[in-house]
Protein backbone atom coordinates (compact mmCIF):
# COMPACT_ATOMS: atom_id res chain seq x y z
CA UNK A 1 0.00 0.00 0.00
CA UNK A 2 1.65 2.99 -1.18
CA UNK A 3 -0.03 6.16 0.75
CA UNK A 4 0.48 8.72 -1.96
CA UNK A 5 -1.10 7.39 -4.88
CA UNK A 6 -3.72 6.65 -1.96
CA UNK A 7 -4.47 9.66 -0.92
CA UNK A 8 -4.33 11.00 -5.14
CA UNK A 9 -7.08 8.07 -5.79
CA UNK A 10 -9.31 9.09 -2.45
CA UNK A 11 -8.59 12.67 -3.58
CA UNK A 12 -9.77 12.13 -7.11
CA UNK A 13 -12.82 9.69 -5.69
CA UNK A 14 -14.35 12.80 -3.63
CA UNK A 15 -13.97 15.33 -6.40
CA UNK A 16 -15.74 12.44 -8.86
CA UNK A 17 -18.75 12.06 -6.14
CA UNK A 18 -19.20 15.28 -5.63
CA UNK A 19 -19.44 16.31 -9.08
CA UNK A 20 -21.58 13.83 -9.74
CA UNK A 21 -24.41 15.09 -7.75
CA UNK A 22 -24.15 18.82 -8.38
CA UNK A 23 -24.45 18.45 -12.08
CA UNK A 24 -28.31 19.25 -13.99
CA UNK A 25 -27.16 17.09 -17.00
CA UNK A 26 -28.12 13.57 -15.71
CA UNK A 27 -26.13 11.87 -18.58
CA UNK A 28 -23.19 14.05 -17.77
CA UNK A 29 -24.17 12.93 -13.51
CA UNK A 30 -23.73 8.98 -14.87
CA UNK A 31 -20.23 9.36 -16.75
CA UNK A 32 -18.77 11.08 -13.71
CA UNK A 33 -20.29 8.36 -11.36
CA UNK A 34 -18.83 5.66 -14.15
CA UNK A 35 -15.02 7.47 -13.76
CA UNK A 36 -16.11 7.45 -9.74
CA UNK A 37 -16.17 3.23 -10.19
CA UNK A 38 -12.91 3.39 -11.86
CA UNK A 39 -11.07 5.07 -9.75
CA UNK A 40 -12.50 2.97 -6.75
CA UNK A 41 -11.02 -0.19 -8.85
CA UNK A 42 -8.17 1.31 -8.89
CA UNK A 43 -7.87 2.02 -5.13
CA UNK A 44 -8.58 -1.20 -4.66
CA UNK A 45 -6.18 -2.74 -6.92
CA UNK A 46 -3.79 -0.58 -5.00
CA UNK A 47 -5.02 -1.75 -1.32
CA UNK A 48 -4.13 -5.54 -2.97
CA UNK A 49 -8.21 -6.61 -2.96
CA UNK A 50 -8.11 -7.65 -6.90
CA UNK A 51 -10.86 -9.82 -6.88
CA UNK A 52 -13.23 -6.83 -5.79
CA UNK A 53 -11.61 -4.50 -7.93
CA UNK A 54 -12.13 -6.63 -11.38
CA UNK A 55 -15.88 -7.12 -10.15
CA UNK A 56 -16.29 -3.68 -9.80
CA UNK A 57 -14.36 -2.75 -12.73
CA UNK A 58 -16.89 -5.30 -14.96
CA UNK A 59 -19.54 -5.26 -13.01
CA UNK A 60 -20.08 -2.04 -11.31
CA UNK A 61 -18.65 0.50 -13.81
CA UNK A 62 -19.43 -1.41 -16.98
CA UNK A 63 -22.91 -2.65 -16.43
CA UNK A 64 -24.28 0.40 -14.17
CA UNK A 65 -23.46 2.65 -16.50
CA UNK A 66 -24.95 0.77 -19.42
CA UNK A 67 -28.26 0.67 -17.45
CA UNK A 68 -28.24 4.44 -16.47
CA UNK A 69 -27.65 5.18 -19.59
CA UNK A 70 -30.66 3.10 -21.60
CA UNK A 71 -32.85 4.75 -18.17
CA UNK A 72 -32.24 7.95 -19.02
CA UNK A 73 -32.58 7.36 -23.05
CA UNK A 74 -36.10 6.23 -21.94
CA UNK A 75 -37.05 9.19 -19.80
CA UNK A 76 -35.72 12.42 -19.30
CA UNK A 77 -32.52 14.12 -19.34
CA UNK A 78 -32.80 17.37 -17.95
CA UNK A 79 -32.45 17.83 -13.53
CA UNK A 80 -33.35 20.78 -11.66
CA UNK A 81 -31.00 20.23 -9.08
CA UNK B 1 -3.21 11.90 19.17
CA UNK B 2 -3.12 13.48 15.78
CA UNK B 3 -1.07 10.68 14.06
CA UNK B 4 -3.47 8.32 15.13
CA UNK B 5 -6.40 10.18 13.87
CA UNK B 6 -4.31 11.25 10.52
CA UNK B 7 -3.22 7.23 10.05
CA UNK B 8 -6.81 6.03 9.60
CA UNK B 9 -7.50 8.61 6.70
CA UNK B 10 -9.71 6.14 4.76
CA UNK B 11 -11.93 5.74 7.33
CA UNK B 12 -12.10 9.34 7.06
CA UNK B 13 -12.51 9.90 3.48
CA UNK B 14 -14.89 7.14 4.29
CA UNK B 15 -17.05 9.13 6.10
CA UNK B 16 -17.31 12.12 4.05
CA UNK B 17 -18.25 9.50 0.71
CA UNK B 18 -21.04 7.96 3.27
CA UNK B 19 -22.06 11.81 4.23
CA UNK B 20 -21.95 12.96 0.26
CA UNK B 21 -24.36 10.28 -0.35
CA UNK B 22 -27.02 10.60 1.95
CA UNK B 23 -27.01 14.00 1.55
CA UNK B 24 -27.81 13.20 -2.23
CA UNK B 25 -30.58 10.86 -1.19
CA UNK B 26 -32.16 13.03 1.21
CA UNK B 27 -31.58 16.90 -0.08
CA UNK B 28 -31.79 16.62 -3.67
CA UNK B 29 -35.01 16.06 -5.58
CA UNK B 30 -34.80 14.28 -9.13
CA UNK B 31 -34.75 10.59 -8.54
CA UNK B 32 -31.90 9.72 -10.89
CA UNK B 33 -29.89 12.12 -8.37
CA UNK B 34 -31.04 9.86 -5.18
CA UNK B 35 -30.17 6.62 -7.02
CA UNK B 36 -26.22 8.02 -7.85
CA UNK B 37 -26.34 9.32 -4.04
CA UNK B 38 -27.58 5.35 -3.26
CA UNK B 39 -24.36 4.36 -5.39
CA UNK B 40 -21.99 6.48 -3.75
CA UNK B 41 -23.01 5.45 0.22
CA UNK B 42 -23.24 1.88 -0.88
CA UNK B 43 -19.69 1.82 -2.53
CA UNK B 44 -17.92 3.91 0.62
CA UNK B 45 -19.44 1.08 2.97
CA UNK B 46 -17.30 -1.37 0.68
CA UNK B 47 -14.05 0.76 1.16
CA UNK B 48 -15.16 0.46 4.75
CA UNK B 49 -14.63 -3.17 4.91
CA UNK B 50 -11.81 -3.38 2.05
CA UNK B 51 -10.15 -0.95 4.04
CA UNK B 52 -10.27 -3.29 7.45
CA UNK B 53 -8.62 -6.08 5.36
CA UNK B 54 -5.41 -3.99 4.61
CA UNK B 55 -1.76 -5.04 7.00
CA UNK B 56 1.28 -2.44 7.24
CA UNK B 57 4.57 -3.84 6.79
CA UNK B 58 4.60 -5.75 3.20
CA UNK B 59 1.76 -7.97 3.28
CA UNK B 60 0.82 -9.41 -0.04
CA UNK B 61 -2.35 -10.58 -1.95
CA UNK B 62 -3.22 -14.04 -0.41
CA UNK B 63 -1.56 -16.46 -2.88
CA UNK B 64 0.21 -19.04 -1.35
CA UNK B 65 3.72 -19.81 -3.33
CA UNK B 66 4.68 -23.44 -3.44
CA UNK B 67 7.74 -24.75 -5.11
CA UNK B 68 5.07 -26.40 -8.30
CA UNK B 69 6.05 -29.77 -6.97
CA UNK B 70 4.22 -29.99 -3.87
CA UNK B 71 7.32 -29.24 -1.50
CA UNK B 72 7.86 -25.68 -0.34
CA UNK B 73 5.07 -26.64 2.26
CA UNK B 74 6.72 -23.85 5.03
CA UNK B 75 5.02 -22.41 7.86
CA UNK B 76 2.65 -19.40 6.41
CA UNK B 77 2.74 -16.46 8.57
CA UNK B 78 -0.28 -14.60 9.11
CA UNK B 79 1.18 -11.38 8.94
CA UNK B 80 2.74 -11.65 5.04
CA UNK B 81 -0.75 -11.93 3.92
CA UNK B 82 -3.78 -9.19 3.10
CA UNK B 83 -6.92 -10.27 5.02
CA UNK B 84 -9.32 -11.97 2.14
CA UNK B 85 -12.45 -12.16 3.94
CA UNK B 86 -14.05 -8.80 3.84
CA UNK B 87 -13.43 -8.94 0.37
CA UNK B 88 -14.98 -12.18 -0.47
CA UNK B 89 -17.80 -10.31 1.58
CA UNK B 90 -17.90 -7.24 -0.82
CA UNK B 91 -18.07 -9.53 -3.67
CA UNK B 92 -21.30 -10.27 -2.95
CA UNK B 93 -22.00 -6.39 -2.09
CA UNK B 94 -21.31 -4.79 -5.44
CA UNK B 95 -23.70 -7.80 -6.86
CA UNK B 96 -26.44 -7.11 -4.68
CA UNK B 97 -25.80 -3.26 -5.85
CA UNK B 98 -26.36 -3.68 -9.15
CA UNK B 99 -29.58 -5.51 -8.62
CA UNK B 100 -30.67 -2.88 -6.59
CA UNK B 101 -30.02 -0.21 -8.96
CA UNK B 102 -31.06 -2.51 -11.85
CA UNK B 103 -34.74 -2.35 -10.26
CA UNK B 104 -34.72 1.03 -8.97
CA UNK B 105 -34.00 2.28 -12.59
CA UNK B 106 -37.01 -0.07 -14.08
CA UNK B 107 -39.32 1.17 -11.57
CA UNK B 108 -37.86 4.58 -12.56
CA UNK B 109 -39.20 4.59 -16.24
CA UNK B 110 -42.47 3.16 -14.67
CA UNK B 111 -43.14 6.41 -12.70
CA UNK B 112 -42.02 8.60 -16.23
CA UNK B 113 -44.53 6.97 -18.22
CA UNK B 114 -47.40 7.28 -15.51
CA UNK B 115 -46.32 10.92 -14.67
CA UNK B 116 -44.01 12.16 -17.45
CA UNK B 117 -41.46 13.97 -14.65
CA UNK B 118 -39.00 12.33 -12.45
CA UNK B 119 -38.85 15.51 -10.18
CA UNK B 120 -40.29 14.65 -6.72
CA UNK B 121 -42.35 17.44 -6.01
CA UNK B 122 -44.17 17.72 -9.72
CA UNK B 123 -45.06 14.42 -8.62
CA UNK B 124 -46.49 15.13 -5.09
CA UNK B 125 -48.18 18.24 -7.04
CA UNK B 126 -49.71 16.06 -9.16
CA UNK B 127 -51.30 13.47 -6.72
CA UNK B 128 -52.08 16.00 -4.76
CA UNK B 129 -54.14 17.80 -7.32
CA UNK B 130 -55.07 13.94 -8.42
CA UNK B 131 -56.34 13.48 -4.87
CA UNK B 132 -58.32 16.74 -4.43
CA UNK B 133 -60.27 15.96 -8.05
CA UNK B 134 -61.21 12.84 -6.64
CA UNK B 135 -62.96 13.82 -3.66
CA UNK B 136 -64.53 16.73 -5.50
CA UNK B 137 -65.93 14.57 -8.44
CA UNK B 138 -68.00 12.15 -4.87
Amino acid sequence: MIWQLDLILLLFIVICAIAAINIKDLMSAVIILGAYSFFMCLLWTEMGAVDVAFTEASVGAGIGTVLFIAAINKTARRSKD
Amino acid sequence: MLEYVLAKYNYWIYVVLMMIGLYAMMGKRNLVKKLIGMNIFQTSIILLFVSMGVKKGGATVPILMGDGHGHGEQIIQVADYLNPLPHVLMLTAIVVSIATTGVALATLILIYKRYHTLEEDEIMAIRKEAAAYKTLGT
